[in-house]
């Protein structure tokens, strides 16, 4: 599904991301881990192809194309779809008219799946205008519902919601990962940022990595590095040889 | 107004003019100097043309040139000087309440200087929407269009007044217009120009005279490249317990935009706040200049200004979503000028998005 070779990135002049590989296969979910600012939303955004981040070599093959250079909503129209940490508010833009305007959906479809993420009330509002923290996150799920993207990028989808949205939240993530497929079958792919791992409860990922200072110092079981990340901080990792 | 050529009949419809009459329960028709339509179906609602309605009624000098000083600047004396007064008067009697909006239409055509007395009276009770559409000719290079709008909203009651602009590259408008609100009364102002102009230079005052009387002020505009919007609104809180909101939504593509705004507090348990976004697409000039005046401690007011670009952030969110650069940036300038003004009747709300909708393909 997607294949980073030593791809290097600069934001301002500044190389922030060095010599990354990552493979993900198909059906794949792979989880990042890390401390704070470390790179793992640079490198998320890079796969995305936001213009701040400059790519300064390698490159990047999603399903066998290249497209490091790529314009972003291209690689949307590819099948690659983000949840942001921090979504824009975009006022005067409802929720309900930017579902239409990127899916060519019947409006009763969009208000069903709305009503799947209790986000019904929310599609004649102004995007992420005055949304708390949950609804931001319900917002993006039901964007990303809508879109159905093939490889999913989750920047800590954990974060700034509660326990009782988080497991809304989590089922719907697992969904969108078909992990209700059997994993022969299973399609689509991820990569989620998590500092908490909470979102383990709710799916089974194939593959942890650990980014420190702009590398990816450890591969690992996502559980184990998870474990051990919570006994002995990330300070263990730099002990990995990076590869 | 069917004889017109098919390309005015288009530059008017833009307006919000319906030649057809569909959704509008009176019309005013006036082309250059001369009033070719005065039609009205409304009950209790007269639309006469000004000279007639100054024949018709004595108490109408009461309305004349009161709001609007006839002395104010040089544009007003212009239009006070003339032997006939031209433009249309409504006059809705009390409790007579219309949803359906009057159709008020000025359109240049050959005349050098189109200029135009209006005066709008909402008595006791009554509710009023008028929609100004001015447009000139598409064969019209140059030419000046001064306007006085003498508005009086009664004892509860509510007049909403939309204006539409559409004139040409070589045309300069020259709007004067004041209204005058009494106890309870509501008036809502829309002013909406988004199409090539040489200039516009306006500045309405609305004097809150009674207790609980609102005003509300909404402007949506671009400023092409060669066009020159001086534009501002002004709200006095005359009378205890008023309150007014001025918002305004400016673009350059390359164009001025000048936009004031002022609020005089000057009585007590008043409330007053100004909006004024601009977003600058192509270098060109946004002038915001919100202006709060308090002389008492029972006043509050606000004002917000912000002017900038669109952010990027916020394009590539939409991209990330799958729409391309052009239409992302596109989806972003129509949210910022999606200002939906609470209280006007839904035929207006389109008629308005309709407007910019038009306009959008040319961002």
């Amino acid at each position: 599904m997607l294949d980073i070779s030593d791809l290097h990135v600069s934001v301002d002049g500044t190389e922030v991301l060095h010599d990354i590989n990552l493979h993900i296969g198909q059906g794949e979910t792979h989880v990042l881990m890390g401390p704070n600012g470390s790179g793992k939303s640079t490198l998320l955004k890079a796969i995305m192809g936001f213009g701040s981040y400059t790519i300064t070599s390698g490159s990047i093959i999603f399903k066998g194309e290249d497209i490091t250079h790529m314009p972003i909503h291209e690689r949307a129209h590819l099948g690659m779809g983000m949840m942001f940490q921090h979504p824009p508010a975009i006022s005067g833009l409802k929720l309900g008219k930017l579902l239409t305007a990127t899916s060519h959906m019947d409006e009763g479809v969009i208000e069903a799946l709305a009503q799947s993420v209790n986000m019904e009330q929310f599609l004649a509002r102004d995007i992420n205008v005055g949304f708390s923290g949950g609804e931001m996150k319900r917002s993006e799920v039901l964007q990303l519902k809508v879109q159905q993207p093939d490889y999913l990028m989750l920047d800590e989808p954990e974060s700034g919601v509660d326990l009782e949205n988080m497991n809304l939240m989590g089922k719907e993530i697992a969904a969108l990962l078909e992990k209700d497929i059997h994993i022969i079958n299973r399609r689509r792919s991820g990569l989620i940022i998590t500092h908490t791992g909470y979102i383990l409860d709710y799916l089974e990922a194939d593959q942890g990595h650990v980014m420190i200072s702009g590398r990816i110092r450890c591969h690992g079981n996502a559980r184990e590095i998870l474990r051990v990340v919570k006994e002995k901080g990330y300070g263990e990792c730099l002990r990995c040889k990076p590869r | 107004m069917e004889h017109l050529s098919q390309e005015d009949q288009e530059r008017l419809a833009q307006t919000g003019l319906e030649v057809g009459m569909q959704n509008r329960c009176g019309s005013f028709f006036q082309i250059d100097q001369d009033v070719v339509q005065t039609t009205c179906g409304a009950e209790g609602i007269e639309m006469l043309p000004i000279k007639i309605a100054l024949e018709k009624y004595d108490w109408m000098r009461d309305y004349y040139w009161n709001a609007v000083p006839a002395d104010a600047d040089k544009y007003t004396k212009y239009v006070a000087k003339q032997e006939t007064p031209q433009g249309l008067v409504v006059i809705a009697h009390p409790g007579v309440k219309v949803a359906m909006p009057l159709q008020a239409c000025l359109f240049l055509r050959e005349e050098a200087v189109q200029h135009v007395h209006n005066i709008f009276i909402a008595r006791e009770d009554s509710e009023i929407h008028i929609i100004s559409g001015c447009a000139s000719s598409w064969q019209k290079e140059r030419g000046a269009h001064i306007g006085v709008t003498e508005i009086y909203v009664g004892k509860g009651a509510r007049v909403t007044s939309t204006m539409i602009h559409n004139w040409g590259e070589g045309i300069s408008v020259f709007p004067r217009s004041a209204t005058i609100v009494e106890e309870e009364g509501t008036f809502l102002s829309n002013y909406v120009c988004m199409q090539p102009v040489n200039r516009v230079v306006m500045y309405p005052t609305a004097r809150l005279v009674g207790k609980n009387a609102v005003a509300r002020f909404s402007s949506i505009v671009v400023a092409t490249p060669g066009s020159f919007l001086d534009l501002g609104s002004r709200t006095i809180l005359a009378a205890e317990q008023t309150s007014t909101e001025l918002i305004s939504r400016a673009i350059t593509t390359g164009g001025t935009v000048i936009s004031r705004g002022h609020i005089l507090g000057e009585k007590e348990n008043t409330r007053g706040h100004i909006e004024c976004k601009g977003l600058i697409l192509k270098d060109g000039t946004i002038h915001a200049i919100p202006e709060i005046e308090g002389t008492l401690t029972g006043t509050e007011l606000s004002h917000e200004a912000a002017v900038g670009k669109i952010a990027r952030h916020e394009i590539e969110y939409l991209m990330a979503r799958g729409l391309s650069e052009d239409e992302a940036t596109a989806t972003i300038i129509r949210g910022f000028l999606d200002v939906k003004i609470s209280g006007l009747p839904e035929v207006l709300q389109r008629q308005i998005d309709d407007a910019i909708d038009k306009a959008e393909s040319g961002f």
